[in-house]
């Protein structure tokens, strides 16, 4: 037994805190909290399924009518569907569980497979989504670094206050405006932005004609997205820095020697950054479905068109499938975001 | 006040906690009053509610008759005319009656489906926060499932579900989505506010769990509800835009005074875009519903985010 | 004390200028600290002193209002310009802060927060270097060296202020503050943390200041001790005979007052001191102990008393004590 006198009493102070964690058992920790949060997001799963289910049910109307919808069945099929259709309600849920993804079903105004409709509308709003949240991200961040850094000056106010409209403004209105603006053009401004879809008619996406294309196509409704995502982003980043401003490390930072732009580089701005973290993962989850009405005004055809016209046409099996895809998305990306604060925050405990 | 301090005795304890509630609402005022973007959101809250008010009595209700409009030519141009400063929309209606009756589904909306949220997002949340098990447990699962469910195809599908004859459907459909937001604040704060010595001490003392919740949590919990709620007015009310701008809110035509549903800011740029006003550079159908929108989310988010700060004085200025 | 001094203030004053006022925190402060010289700073929270550490690094915000002249090693700091600043920043004074607060990074490990000095200050240090004198500068506070691998909130409240300690000597400063080093820290381990520190001024030849509320602490670690009240040093002198004869009243409050034979008076001054330190903002009219003296008299309201000798090697700001020999 060691001998205790003072020098040593901090010692048997550490090892009852527990050892200095090395990196291995930090991996490990890991690994643990990841299949937690897994668990956890298969409980919410389950519930979105139940919702998903039974919210659809109780859309009005005939049902069998609408999941025959446009498509040329047989006589057999289409009695084998009002069989199933009348069943009670429980052992349509049963079923239904056994294939969630209902990997079978037909989207009744395209008279297609519902998920290769899914298909092949998913890459279009992976690449608006995908320009919005980058160039959200990188602005509203630097904004609000700079924003809470020199808190009170001119860029400061003139920002929060742009911000703030951003935050109350509509996206779909801003895409209309900037339709107005670039694709009609009014007074000053050049109209040469198209208003409509995603890539000229008849050209091939890979080809670099084709990219250029795109990228015309897809600046105006990603920069009315942007503009409002990143109002959030800047608005939560000047918070986080504001809050850093008080805490005493600074202090220390200052009088190692460091300079301004080093202090708030390496110190103020990854501690600020954590909230923000979060907020970009869970973001993502969101947007997936969220795009709705810019694709509307913009005639993108994207995921968020495609509800819209599943709604307006009440097609139920691709309303279904969307419904479930979304959600999915957000759990995964709930998931993605606790991972992350956990990587990056040492403090956190895993 | 001088008989209190002369006879100090005499009055009973809820009289003494009464007064001390006047004395510090009316220094949370004064501090609320000090802060210029919180007075500057109130006063174009008060704007907007005069507007609603009185609409009908600067516009009257004939003006929103398509019907009794069909003289004027579709998207008119802005003009002299008082009624037509802003020209017309697609049916030839004066733009300007249609932003000022719009104020109305606007602001009830919001606030009213935004109560409803406080309302359960405070019940779930405290009861989250206190209860410890399987109910508590429960409670807050709930709450984080919601959380996950997309709100945009979630609010429309009920809708659509729903049906949209009617404004209160609207406000019923916001008010059972935009809890969780509340609850989840609410489940924190109950969770902080019941880690003091003084609530161990009173469960001591043989505090029921209802006693417990109505007068030491949900006293403390109010204040950030409040300015939880305010915010949440703002989400809610471009919650609504959007439900009305994708054909789900109530397009009646108003026939008189009191009515309150029909024409919607979010309507007018749903015929807005239907009409191609953009494409055709009609302007003042486009830009003013958007601006009013705006306008109404913005006060609402100055003076929440105001509320925060005076609640909470670290945040400091801004 | 031979030579110059390491650390010089000439009447130092410094006034924070807040939106509702102006707030005098140090109102013409003078104090020298030789090489190897321990010197304590006692007072109550809000006299000034953490304000005065300030001023040496030049700490404090920008809005602040400063006049008089602080030396280190002779140059004076106001005067410099902000390259010649950064490096007499750690180089040639630093600062050991409260290590129970939040004075370290917490997303940062402490190896990289202490080499963080050595590789502004040393421009040729390869981090390889740096992290070896990381290593020496723990042992130097008697942490085992893996400890540079730890984060802060894995440390204990002793162990941290280690390595604010270790922190403080990365660039051999000529000057070390140290702001409430034991404060919120157990007993055993402030005695552990007051002897490091009284070895590291000896060693190295360092004038060191020690702020703190408790005198207890600066009694026997210190050579001399300087009592601050409302921004002002009321009282300077050699720290044991200070701490046994008092002479000014606050300094005898402080002390905790058990009678002293043969002083009548004494019995009269409370064991505890009743009422507040004044607001700097708001600070009575002449002496400005005063409302809270128990030798208060009508003169005290209107006399600006300054520090004035009154024995041997011991200075204090009491038109009562002046008057006779220092002691009572």
């Amino acid at each position: 037994m060691a001998q205790i006198n003072p020098s040593n009493i901090e010692s048997l102070d550490l090892a009852r805190k527990g050892e200095v964690q090395r990196r291995p058992s930090r991996v490990a920790g890991l690994s643990r909290f990841t299949g937690r949060r897994l668990l956890t997001g298969l409980g919410t799963l389950a519930f979105v399924l139940v919702v998903n289910f039974f919210i659809f049910q109780l859309l009005p109307g005939d049902p069998l009518a609408r999941y025959k919808g446009a498509r040329e069945i047989s006589a057999e099929d289409l009695q084998k569907l009002r069989e199933e259709l009348d069943a009670p309600i429980w052992e349509q849920f049963f079923n239904y569980l056994k294939d969630p993804l209902q990997l079978d079903s037909f989207s009744t105004i395209q008279g297609k497979h519902v998920w290769d409709v899914i298909w092949a509308a998913l890459p279009w709003t992976l690449c608006l989504l995908g320009t919005a949240t980058i160039m959200a991200t990188i602005i509203g961040i630097w904004i609000g670094i700079r924003a809470g850094w020199k808190r009170g000056s001119r860029f400061d106010r003139v920002s929060t206050g742009v911000t703030l409209f951003l935050y109350a403004t509509p996206e779909f209105w801003l895409g209309l405006i900037l339709i107005l603006l670039f694709s009609t053009g009014v007074w000053i401004f050049p109209g040469i932005f198209p208003s409509s879809s995603a890539i000229d008619a008849g050209v091939s996406p890979g080809s670099l004609e084709g990219i250029i294309s795109i990228a015309y196509h897809t600046i105006l409704p990603a920069a009315a997205l942007a503009a409002v995502y990143l109002a959030d982003y800047s608005l939560i980043m000047r918070a986080s820095m504001v809050d850093e401003l008080g805490q005493d490390y600074l202090t220390t930072a200052r009088a190692k020697g460091l300079m301004d732009r080093a202090i708030r580089r390496n110190h103020a701005v990854p501690n600020a950054s954590l909230p923000t973290i979060t907020l970009i993962f869970l973001n993502i989850g969101f947007v997936i479905g969220g795009a709705i009405t810019v694709e509307t005004v913009f005639s993108y055809p994207g995921l968020g068109l495609l509800t819209w016209d599943a709604i307006q046409n009440q097609d139920l099996p691709l309303l279904q499938a969307l419904f479930l895809l979304f959600s999915v998305s957000v759990i995964v990306f709930n998931i993605l975001a606790d991972i992350a604060i956990a990587i990056v925050d040492p403090r956190i405990r895993v | 006040m001088t008989t209190e301090t002369a006879e100090p005795v005499t009055r009973s304890p809820r009289a003494i906690a009464w007064s001390r509630r006047r004395t510090s609402t009316a220094r949370f005022l004064r501090n609320f009053a000090s802060y210029r973007t919180g007075m500057f959101g109130v006063g174009i809250l008060v704007f907007f509610v005069l507007v609603a008010l009185t609409a009908p009595l600067i516009f009257p209700v004939r003006l929103l008759n398509p019907n009794l409009n069909l003289d004027n030519e579709s998207l008119c141009h802005p003009s002299w005319d008082f009624y037509y400063w802003l020209g017309c929309d697609d049916l030839g209606r004066s733009v300007m009656a249609e932003l000022a009756w719009g104020a109305r589904p606007s602001l009830i909306v919001g606030i009213t489906a935004s109560i409803i949220a406080m309302v359960i997002g405070t019940l779930v949340g405290i009861a989250s926060g206190h209860f410890r098990g399987l109910f508590g447990g429960s409670m807050e699962r709930l709450t984080d499932w919601f959380l996950v469910l997309p709100f945009v195809p979630l609010v429309i599908v009920l809708q659509a579900v729903l049906g949209q004859t009617s404004i209160w459907v609207t406000v019923l459909v916001l008010g059972i989505t935009s809890w969780p937001g509340t609850a989840r604040l609410v489940r924190a704060q109950t969770l902080s506010v019941e880690a003091r010595p003084y609530i161990e001490r009173a469960k001591v003392l043989g505090n029921s769990d209802w006693a417990q919740m109505t007068h030491h949590v949900l006293p403390n919990v109010m204040p950030l509800v409040i300015a939880n709620t305010t915010l949440t007015v703002a989400i809610v009310v471009l919650s609504m835009t959007t439900l009305a701008f994708l054909g789900l809110f109530d397009d009646s035509i108003p026939t008189s005074a009191f009515e309150v549903g029909g024409i919607s800011w979010g309507g007018m740029l749903d015929a807005a875009d239907g009409s191609g006003a953009a494409l055709l550079g009609a302007w003042w159908f486009l830009i003013p519903p958007g601006l009013c929108v705006i306008a109404v989310v913005l006060a609402f988010t100055l003076i929440g985010r105001t509320l925060e700060i005076v609640l909470n004085p670290r945040l400091g200025s801004d | 004390m031979s030579g110059t001094p390491v650390l010089e203030m000439r009447d130092v004053f410094l006034t924070y200028h807040p939106p509702e006022g102006p707030v005098p925190a140090v109102r013409g402060v003078n104090l020298s600290v030789g090489a190897g010289e321990v010197v304590g700073v006692a007072g109550e929270s809000g006299c000034g002193k953490s304000t005065l550490i300030s001023t040496v690094l030049r700490l404090f915000p920008t809005s602040a209002k400063v006049e008089g002249e602080v030396l280190v090693d002779g140059e004076n700091v106001f005067d410099m310009k902000w390259n010649r600043m950064r490096a007499v920043r750690w180089g040639e004074a630093a600062v050991v802060f409260q290590g129970a607060l939040h004075s370290l990074n917490p997303i940062q490990r402490i190896g990289k927060q202490l080499a963080e000095p050595i590789m502004i200050h040393d421009k040729g240090a390869s981090e390889a270097s740096a992290m070896k004198r990381v290593r020496e500068l723990l042992e130097q506070v008697n942490l085992p060296a893996r400890h540079a691998n730890a984060y802060p909130h894995q440390l204990s409240g002793g162990q941290k202020q280690r390595v604010m300690i270790a922190l403080a000597l990365t660039c051999d400063p000529k000057v070390l503050l140290c702001d409430e080093p034991t404060t919120a820290l157990d007993v055993m381990v402030q005695a552990q943390i007051l002897d490091l520190l009284k070895g590291i001024a000896r060693d190295r030849s360092m004038g060191m200041v020690i702020i703190s509320h408790d005198l207890s602490v600066l009694s026997t670690n210190c050579d001399r001790i300087a009592i601050m009240y409302a921004g002002r040093i009321v009282e300077q002198g050699d720290a044991l005979d200070l701490f046994e004869h008092p002479a000014h009243p606050y300094t005898r409050a402080l002390m905790g007052a058990f009678p002293t034979i043969g002083d009548e008076t004494s019995r009269y001054a409370p064991s505890g001191l009743p009422g507040d330190p004044p607001f700097p903002g708001d600070l009575p009219s002449g002496c400005s102990f005063h409302p809270r003296c128990p030798r208060a008299t009508e003169e005290c309201k209107s006399i600006d008393v300054q520090l004035e000798p009154v024995g041997p090697s011991r200075k204090a700001a009491c038109i009562h004590v002046m008057e006779g020999a220092g002691t009572v």
